[in-house]
Order: C-alpha cells, then structure tokens, then sequence
C-alpha cells in the first residue's frame, strides 16, 4: 500500500494547488467588483486592456445586496477599485456609506441628464425595467383579454393568473412593489397596501425569486407553469425571441407600472488604482462595452450612440411611463414599507 | 537475556505487578504461571513496552529497555485473542514486522513462505484471516509474531482459546517450533500442563509477586509452598496433624503441612500404616486410590491392582520424599 | 499517543478552525453589533420582542427535528439493504443516492414542483406545504443516511447478530438489543448532520416553502441583503449559534457513551445475496422507496432536459456544447468541469487531511477535551452562510489579504466538509480495537506506522465516504463559490444559475445539471470502486 505520505503534505499541495489559480498579474491591474448577473462577450475587457493596457479582474460578489453589503463591509480596505451594477434601489444607502470618490467621465455627455447623479459620485451605464409579462398563447386560450395596467390585476377575470417574486428576497420583488407604492400612493382612498391586499384576494402567487417565478409558474415562453403572467423584465420577451429562435415574441409587457432601475458604476474610495479606475470607468461608457451590454445582460445601455443588436430593434420595448423612484426615499422607506407589505400579504 | 528487576505496575489503586523479579536465559522457554487477575498478563505486556511501570527495571542484556519504545525493543509479543489485521491476508500479517523492518520484498516473500511452512500452513499466504479456523489463526498469529525473528517472543495464553485436544498437539508443536529456530521465549499461562509441557523453566506468579521459579520437575516436587503446591495441582496436599497419624513427623516446628507424592505410598500386606479405602477407580494400568485418614482428609495414591472400597488398606510412606513447608 | 504529540497534531485544525472560521465569525458579529464602541443591545431587543422572530426560530427548530427524524427513518432500512445485500445494481443505485447532494435548490425546486406540485402525476399538490420542505429535506440528506451509517453497519460482522438470533431473539429485538446499539454512535452522527443542514437550511425552504415558513438563515440573509440591517442580522445568526450549541451540547452528552470496540469485518465479507423471499421483500421494497424518493426528481430533470423542439432531443446539450449565441452567458461545460474540480479537489484533500488529524485528536484524547473540538468542528456546518461569507470580508485582509483569493473557495468548502470527515471516521477508529494497535508496535511499527498500517486502512471506508460528501459539497456548492468567484472561474453551479437567470435558457439549465448529476455519480462509483479493491491484500 502506498497511501504514506504526511498529511501535512497534503494540505500543504491542496493549498497550493488552490493558490495557482489566484496570481494574476499584479503590476497593472484594476478590480472591477461586480454582482452575479454580470456577463460580457470574449474580447471586450481584453480590448480594454489593448488600449490601456491595464488587465480587468472581474470579481463577482453574489446578488446585488450581496454586493452592496461586501462594498460597505469592506470600505475601509476596499477588495476592488471599480463597483459596478449598484442599483437606484440600492444607491442611497451607498452613499451614506460614502462609499465611492466622484468622478465625471466625459463619455457622460453622451448619456441623458436624467440618469446623472448629483455630484456625480456614480456612473449610470445601464437601464432596465421590471415589468408585468403576459403569455400572450394562453390568454388567449383561456379567452381573457391581456391586463392593460396594474389595477386589472385585483379583478377576477385574472384570479389565479398572476405570479410575483417576494421584494424581502427578490430584487425585481422589489421593483415592482416599489412601483405599486409609486401607481397607488401612500395615503388615499387606496393605498398600495389595499392594492396588494387584493391581489392576495384574487389569489396572487408569492415566490422568493424571479427564477421560480419565470421558470417555475409562469406559462409563457420557456416557463413549466400554469400562470400567465409574471413580473419580470421589459426585455424578457427578447430574450425568447433570441434564445428560443423565433420570430415573433411569444410573450409581451404590460405598459404600466415598469419600474426603472438604473445601474452605476462608482470608483470606491480607498483604491490605490484611481487613473486606471477612472480608465474603467470610461471604457464602462464607451461603445465597445455599451453595445456589448443588450445580449448580455438583457438591459439597455445608457451611451446615446451605442448600436442595439437587430433582435432588440425588432422587439425590444421601452415603456412610456417607466416609475422613476429617488433612491433617497427608497432608502428611506424600504424597511418600513417591506414590514407593511410582510403585514398585508400575510 | 532478560531481566526483571523489582518491576512494579499499577492500575490507580490496584498494584498489579508488585515488585517481580524474573530473569529469562537465552533460547530457553520460561513460562510464567499464575491464576487469573495474579498480574502475569501485565508483567507480559510491561516487559513489551505495553504498560508503564512505576518502579523497577526491564533489561536486555543489561540495558534497561524502560527508555526503549514499544516498536524498539525487538520483543515479539503474541496475544491471547491473536489480534490478527483483519483488513490483510495470511500473508500479509506474517509479513507485517519484516516490513516495519525494512527488509526487501523478496526476503520477506521467501521468510512468510519458510515460517508458514514451519507452523504447518504452506501456501496460506493468499488467504484471508476471516476464513482460518481456531486453530489456523493461532499459527498464523504464532508465524507473525516469530518471523521477524524477534530477541525475545512474549506469548499471551497463546493457546488460551482453543480446544483441549487442539490445545495438547500445539503445545507439543510449538515447542519444536521454538527450538527449530532457538528463541528465547516467555510463555504466559494459567495452564500447569502446558506450563510443564513446554517450559524449560516455570515461575509462578501470586499477586504481583514471583513465589516460584525453578524446572518442572523442582517445582512439582519441592513447590516452595502449600499455595502454590494446591495451584500447581499436587494432590496429598494435608496438614501436620494428620500427616502425624501415618507418622510422618515434621522436620521443624514451622512447618505446619507437607505433600505426600502419591507415588511414595507403596500398598503391601505387611504395611506399617493403615486406612479405610473410600475409593478405587481404574485410570489405565493404575488404580486411583483413596485412603480415609480421618478428620475428613484424603489421601491419594496409586495400586497396580484394584482395593475394595470399605476394606483397610495396609501401606509404607517413604518420608523423605514428603515436602514440608508453613502453610 | 504522547501528550505533545497529540496537541502539535490538534494545532492544525485548531488553528486552520480558529483562523477561518472563529476569527472571521467573531469580527462579523463584532462589526455588525458594535458601532462606535457601543453594543448594540437594541437589535436582541428588536428580535426578541417579535412574534414573527419567534416564529421563525420555532419553525426553524421543529422542521429540523422533524426533517432528522424522517431522513432517519427512512435511511436506516436503505442503509441495511445496501450494507447487508448483494443485488444488482447495486453500486450504480448507491452512487445515485449521493447525486441529490449536489443540485443546486433551484433545480431540485423544479423537479419537485413537477412531481408534487399543482401537476403532479401522483395527484398531490404539496406546494407551500410543510410537506414538500420536508421531502425535499429528505432527498438531500438521504446519502448521509445510508452513507455514513452503511460504512459502519458493512463492517460489523454479521455474526455478532446470528450469535443473538440462536440465543432465542427474534429479528426486531435483535435489531433493538444488539444492533441499534452497536450503531447508535453512527446514527446519531449522521443525525446531528442531518439535523444542522436542515436548521440552517436555505435555498429548499426559499424555492419550496413560502411566506410562512421561514429558517433563521433565511432570516439572516433577508435583514443583511434586502434590508441591509447587519446589526439584526448579527443578532439573528448569534440566536442561531445558540441554537446550535445546545443541540452539539445535547448531542455530545448523547454519544458520551463511546463506541465499542468491534472486531470489524472487511465488508466483502459481510454482504451476500438474499436468500429467501422475506429477505428479497425487503430489499426490494426499501428500493421501491429510494425510487420513489431519490430516483423520480432525477428522472424528472433528465427527462425535463431531453423535451426541445416539441419533443425529445438532444438540442439542450448540443446547445451546451456549441452555443448557438456568442453570449458570454454560456460557460462551455468542459471549462465549467475543470472549473468546479479545481476548487473540489483542494477542498477534499483540505477536509480529508484536516478532517483526519482533529479524528485522531479527538479519539486519542478520551475525555472531556476531545468531545468539545468535536462539537467546535461541527459549529461551521451550523452557521449561516452568510455570515462566514461577510466574516471572511472583514476578517482576512490581514496580514495576507485573502478576500479575493480563490483560495478562499476550497477553505469554505472545506469548512463544511470537516465535519463529514470527523464525523464518519470518529465512530470506526473508535470502534477499531486497539490490541490491534499494539500489535503492530510489538512487531516494530512507530505509533505513525501503526497509524497507518492499521488505523488508515480500516478507516479508509469510512474515509472514502467522507470525501465523497467533502466533493459532493464542492461540486454543488453555490454561494461560497458565487461569492468569491471570477467569471473565468465559474463552476458547474454557476453556469446552472446564470442560464437560469435569463429567459429562453431553461433547457440547457437542466442540461447542464444532468452533467452535474453525472459527474457526481461517476465520482461516487470511482470511490466506490477504490473502495473495493482496498480491501485485502499486503
């Protein structure tokens, strides 16, 4: 039997082993901390590099809280020199943190004043909208017309139908609650809270993430369930259209109630990179990486010159009245209004 | 050569070896014999490194081996149950202290196969120890423990679990497996006969403490003391009172019991002493005798022909041969 | 073993347990209680005063016991089938009973909405119920069963229980007087482990519970993500730890008794094929249940990954293989293996080496000393992901910054497999008698040979088990790795759940978990297979 070696030894070659992965050249390099969702085309970071020649390393932190709690965990000593994929939702309490060094990046000229941040402590280098979907096959065969705002989905023609992510555990959960605080207002005759109450009522399905929602009871496109309509992303009707390669989208948005969540990009304080992190920043804006960002991450770049691919020209939606929210209020208010939403749901 | 000096083991409160002294010669066979609980298991695993002494000494040669660790000592040690690896084969266990040895793959090949041949198990070195019978594993456990050819072999009640018959032709046996290769031995036993069958010289053992120490034949004929003379098994065992019926005076006042062999009794007609025959039993050639001599004792010896039991025997004692001691 | 010995052999998985573990949970509940120099008492305040706090640690509570119990139940008969009889297929169906181990929740979610869900071919609909966390808890946990107390139960030898049955037992008391308690350290192991994944269980309570039913893990993850309150969050996992303990407390005043030493039996040698129709009943219907339970979800995802195209296909795969986009969404499965067996591999000779020397502390340092390491090992499986995760943030940027390494990843991984190790190797070196020990020194080997020669081997098994569980937890890993990875990095796992975070991808989703289930599997049969040839032989 050969089985002797100490084994000292062999936690001594595990490690080593482990740590073969994690030397990366360290003579000019910017980390770019980022959440799970992040995805870019062969070739891009590389481009940036080309041109700088400073190397990316993409460090990716779990969810968006996941990662807004690692930036603020660890802001004395920051792991990474760029944050990018922080949401308006999530952007305030960043900021009390005083997470981030401002920097405007003149490729911001090319992005619409209404993305800007006062002071410009952040970058905006995407938008997107959580919308309401519909599986446009089965409304149909079930002979109900598509809802055409949020209000519709406390009527019984729609009892049974619909299916939304929990805003404690979800992010689009989230965006949507915030829009119904948005469309129905705090106080008034009916208040969101009414809203919501109703929609348990018409037998509204909660689930903890857009995974089970889409996936697991949605009916339309590539879902396995039985519900019609979701709350999901504006461009998730795209994203059938190019995945399952077809020519007309099976699914579409209700046109009320998108909610616009915004991400930036934001040098966080304490880097000892800041000019290849300003670098960074711009090349986020540039169009090398902003027409990269629609089949990849399936949100819309922010660079007015940026080319959508063919598949979004064609089916892609912008809402007409998106939800704009400021993150001050949403931070503001976020722990009181999840409570009242866990307290009118239950 | 072996020496046990004032060796003393405890257990917490209990003192299991209390201040043994025993020294083993080169090649020969020593057995240790005592009851159970008497400390000959403790002293036997002491003298292998297996218990730490408080006091005394343990040396070979002279060196103290108290220092010397277990795997150091070159002390091959048998125990009672065999503890073969049952995770290796015949072959692999006999193999086992040639290898931590550091001996080339094929020596200890050709050494398995000579000392498997001599325990009597040619060709076993492939089969695995779930399979052997009683008897096979003790030679396997016997091979395992010789083959490495230790300075000395330490045997624990080797033969301990096996049947009586098994048990009689082993010891034979092993007894010319230890000359064939000229151990020094240390035999464990509670077992006289086995103790007389294979040793060369017997220490008894009481308490913790040495009482005895000589050949067979010195002990079973001058056992130091009545307590030992009953657990060797001597009959005619009898105290002074009653030897002094049959005349049989003791030489000095402190003895107080003496052993009658029951070979000294010779019956005759003209005898000088008599008893009532309470017993005659047939044992193959010779008759068992009983001879009341009062008082409730016994005394035991052998007749050519067979005594009728109620009738009074007439028989000689040849004094000399009685062993007195104080009881 | 020597006194220094021993504690120069305890030092490193001390130290490795008190630098990646203690160190970095004490600095998060530090940083998360105590703002500027003052403690925050008003976040224990908050959390005892609410009902729903309080009804979340009950559930959280109750559903463990409940989920231990059950898996216990219903493993205890596979374990004895698999341990006891020769049938076949019998290999191949033991390394499936491990594959559920490594789905990630998602997945399993999925599987399990369609067999118990509103279109459930069996015609329950188990959704938001009790029931369906309960199953789920059952499938995943299932292995440990029939894995860490089969090891055991293969190698006692089977006439230890004939001795009983001619002394007039019939089969249940032989079952209650001779071998429950020859087990009952190895059950109660694989209980304790069932127990703490299932109280810190997370993603089956998310993807199968609903607003009711919520673990204080859960919790923990909800006030640190969505409502970014660390302090309620700290507050929360110390209620866990508490938790925690009293259950390692109570467990390790259980198992006080130690384990008897048992003459063990190569298990070749214990197994054998069912003779009489009695017998060939119960193997046949313990399989029936492990079809129920194990085997349908499984078939569900393959099945579910072959539907493309309007019928059966391999679309999902060749999709896999060959994307059809230039999306960088789309890990190659290949990359994604080597991937996710380059942090499995380390973690496993991590937890294995680690694992094996706090075994061999806690065996040789009878007493009271060695069952507190036990219980302290066990402390990282019963301890919210989350909080590790932030620890390893805030704890480890000095004197070597850690944060970002991927080292980090086999560490974490490694964290939660020790207890595997320890707790499957203890009850067989414990068991393993030690004249066979002194054997091996009076033939001359030092205390390390001895170890090696005679301990090793015969813990080998129980090893093999143990490090199939440390690679089964790397393989399925999913936040640890999420947390610290690269994109140049991602695991199996993570290529699951970026095609599952997009629309249009559900297909190659599953595609991709089959090749996880396969992986595991052909893992499982190649330590099975190691396994087999061990025995016997010099």
């Amino acid at each position: 039997m050969k089985h002797g070696r100490p084994v000292v030894l062999l936690i001594a070659l595990a490690l080593t082993v482990a740590a073969c992965g994690s030397d990366e050249a360290a003579s000019s390099e910017v980390v770019l901390m980022t959440h799970g969702s992040f995805a870019v085309s062969e070739g891009v970071l590389e481009a940036f590099t080309d041109e700088t020649g400073v190397s990316v390393t993409v460090l990716e932190a779990g969810d968006a809280g996941a990662m807004v709690n690692q930036a603020i965990l660890t802001k004395d000593n920051p792991v990474a020199d760029v944050l990018y994929g922080i949401d308006n939702t999530f952007l305030s309490r960043a900021q009390d943190e005083d997470l981030f060094v401002p920097y405007r990046s003149p490729a911001l000229d090319r992005v619409s004043r209404d993305l800007h941040v006062p002071g410009d402590a952040v970058t905006p280098v995407d938008v997107g909208y959580v919308c309401v979907n519909i599986d446009l096959m089965e409304l149909e065969r079930r002979n109900i017309t598509a809802p055409s705002n949020l209000a519709d989905l406390t009527d019984p023609t729609y009892g049974g139908t619909f299916v939304v992510e929990d805003p404690t555990t979800s992010s689009p959960g989230l965006a949507f609650l915030l829009a119904t605080i948005s469309r129905f207002g705090e106080d008034g005759a009916y208040p969101w809270q009414a809203y919501w109450k109703d929609l348990v009522a018409n037998d509204a399905l909660i689930v903890p993430g857009w995974e089970q929602a889409y996936y697991g009871e949605f009916s339309g496109g590539s879902g396995e369930g039985d519900r019609p309509i979701v709350v999901s992303y504006a461009t998730s009707p795209v994203a059938e259209v190019y995945f399952s390669d077809l020519a007309t989208a099976p699914t579409a948005i209700v046109d009320d109630g998108c909610f616009l969540q915004i991400e930036y990009a934001g040098i966080l304080r304490g880097t000892e990179a800041e000019p290849a992190a300003r670098h960074l920043v711009d090349f986020l804006l540039s169009t090398t990486f902003q027409n990269d960002i629609p089949l990849n991450m399936f949100v819309y770049p922010v660079n007015e010159d940026a080319q959508l691919p063919a598949v979004f020209l064609e089916h892609a939606v912008y809402p007409n009245e998106p939800v704009v929210m400021d993150p001050a209020t949403i931070d503001g208010n976020r722990e009181r209004w999840l409570a009242e939403w866990a307290a009118a749901v239950r | 050569m072996l020496d046990v000096i004032d060796l003393t083991v405890r257990f917490g409160p209990t003192t299991a070896v209390d201040g043994a002294n025993l020294t083993v010669e080169d090649r020969s066979i020593h057995a240790l014999m005592g009851p159970s609980g008497s400390g000959k298991s403790t002293m036997l695993r002491a003298i292998a490194g297996l218990e730490r002494p408080v006091a005394g000494d343990i040396t070979w040669n002279g060196q103290s081996m108290l220092g010397v660790p277990t795997h150091r000592r070159d002390f091959g040690l048998m125990f009672q149950e065999y503890a073969l690896f049952p995770h290796r084969t015949v072959g692999g266990n006999v193999a086992f202290g040639l290898r931590m040895r550091g001996v080339d793959a094929p020596s200890v090949a050709r050494r398995v196969e000579e000392i498997l041949e001599l325990v009597g198990l040619p060709g076993y070195q492939g089969r695995s120890v779930g399979t052997l019978s009683g008897g096979e594993r003790q030679r396997v456990a016997l091979a395992r423990t010789l083959a490495p050819r230790p300075r000395l072999v330490l045997l624990d009640e080797p033969l301990g679990a096996l049947d009586r018959s098994l048990r009689e032709r082993l010891m034979i046996e092993m007894r010319s497996v230890f000359e064939a290769v000229e151990a020094t031995v240390l035999y464990v036993t509670h077992d006289r006969d086995e103790a007389f069958t294979i040793a060369d010289r017997v220490a008894v053992i009481r308490d913790g403490r040495i009482v005895a120490d000589d050949p067979p034949e010195d002990l079973w004929n001058h056992p130091p003391d009545g307590w030992t003379a009953r657990f060797i098994g001597l009959e005619n065992l009898l105290p002074a009172d009653v030897l002094a019926r049959i005349d049989l005076l003791p030489p000095t006042p402190e003895a107080t019991a003496g052993v009658v062999p029951p070979e000294s009794v010779v019956f005759r007609p003209d005898g000088q002493q008599s008893g009532l025959v309470v017993g005659s039993h047939f044992r193959g050639g010779v008759f068992r005798v009983e001879v009341d001599l009062g008082a409730g004792a016994d005394l035991v010896a052998w007749s050519g022909v067979g005594l009728e039991t109620g009738t009074v025997a007439r028989f000689d004692v040849t004094a000399d041969r009685v062993t007195w001691f104080a009881d | 073993m020597r006194r220094w010995t021993l504690l120069l052999v305890g030092a490193i998985p001390a130290v490795f347990l008190a630098y990646f573990f203690v160190y970095p949970l004490v600095t998060i509940l530090y940083t998360g209680l105590v703002a500027e120099g003052r403690f925050a008492t008003s976040a224990f305040r908050e959390i005892l005063v609410s009902p729903s706090i309080r009804g979340v640690a009950w559930f959280t509570l109750w559903q463990a016991l409940l989920s231990t119990v059950l898996t216990v139940a219903l493993g205890l008969p596979a374990a004895y089938v698999f341990a006891r009889y020769r049938f076949p297929g019998r290999s191949v169906l033991r390394s499936l009973t491990l594959v559920p181990f490594v789905l990630p929740t998602m997945v399993v979610g999925v599987a399990f909405l369609a067999v118990l869900g509103p279109g459930s071919p069996f015609g329950v609909n188990l959704r938001g119920t009790i029931w369906a966390i309960l199953i789920a808890h059952v499938f995943y946990n299932l292995a440990i069963v029939i894995r860490g107390v089969g090891a055991f139960w293969e190698q006692i030898d089977p006439h230890i229980e004939e001795a009983a049955r001619t002394l007039g037992a019939g089969a249940w008391r032989v079952f209650r007087h001779v071998t429950l308690p020859l087990l009952r350290p190895a059950i109660l192991s694989s209980a304790a482990l069932i127990f703490l994944f299932s109280f810190t269980s997370f993603g089956v309570i998310l993807v199968l519970g609903d607003l009711r039913h919520a673990t204080l893990e859960v919790e923990i993850w909800r006030q640190a993500t969505a409502f970014l309150r660390l302090d309620l969050a700290s507050a929360l996992a110390i209620l866990q730890l508490v938790g925690v303990t009293v259950l390692l407390i109570v467990y390790g005043k259980a198992r006080d008794r130690r384990a008897a030493e048992l003459p063990l039996r190569p298990p070749s040698e214990t197994a054998r094929t069912p003779r009489t129709w009695g017998e060939w009943a119960v193997v046949v219907s313990t399989l029936g249940m492990l079809g129920i339970v194990v085997v349908t979800p499984l078939a569900v995802l393959v099945g579910r990954s072959l539907r493309a195209d309007g019928g059966l296909a391999l679309t999902n795969y060749a999709n896999l293989f060959d994307p059809p986009r230039a999306s960088a969404l789309f890990v190659p499965p290949v990359d994604a293996i080597v991937n996710t067996l380059r942090f499995a591999i380390p973690a496993v000779l991590i937890a294995s080496g680690i694992g094996m020397l706090a075994a061999v502390v806690i065996v040789r340092a009878r007493g009271r000393s060695g069952r507190v390491f036990d219980s302290v090992l066990m402390l990282p499986l019963g301890t919210s992901a989350v909080t590790i995760g932030f620890g390893f943030l805030v704890a480890l940027d000095e004197p070597i910054d850690l944060r970002a390494s991927l080292l980090l990843i086999p560490v974490a991984h490694a964290l939660v497999a020790i207890p595997f190790v320890v707790r499957s190797t203890v009850p067989v070196m414990e068991s393993i008698q030690h004249r066979l020990r002194e054997a091996a020194a009076v033939l001359g080997a030092s205390p390390r040979q001895a170890w090696r020669e005679v301990d090793l081997p015969l813990v080998a098994r129980a090893l093999a088990v143990a490090a199939m569980f440390a690679f089964a937890i790397s393989v399925g890993e999913f936040g640890a790795t999420s947390f610290i990875a690269r994109p140049a990095t991602a695991t199996i796992p993570v290529a699951i759940f970026r095609l599952l975070s997009r629309p249009g991808t559900f297909g190659e989703a599953m595609a991709m978990s089959v090749v996880l289930m396969s992986i595991t599997a052909v893992a499982a049969l190649g330590i099975e297979g190691v396994r087999g040839s061990r025995s016997g032989g010099v």
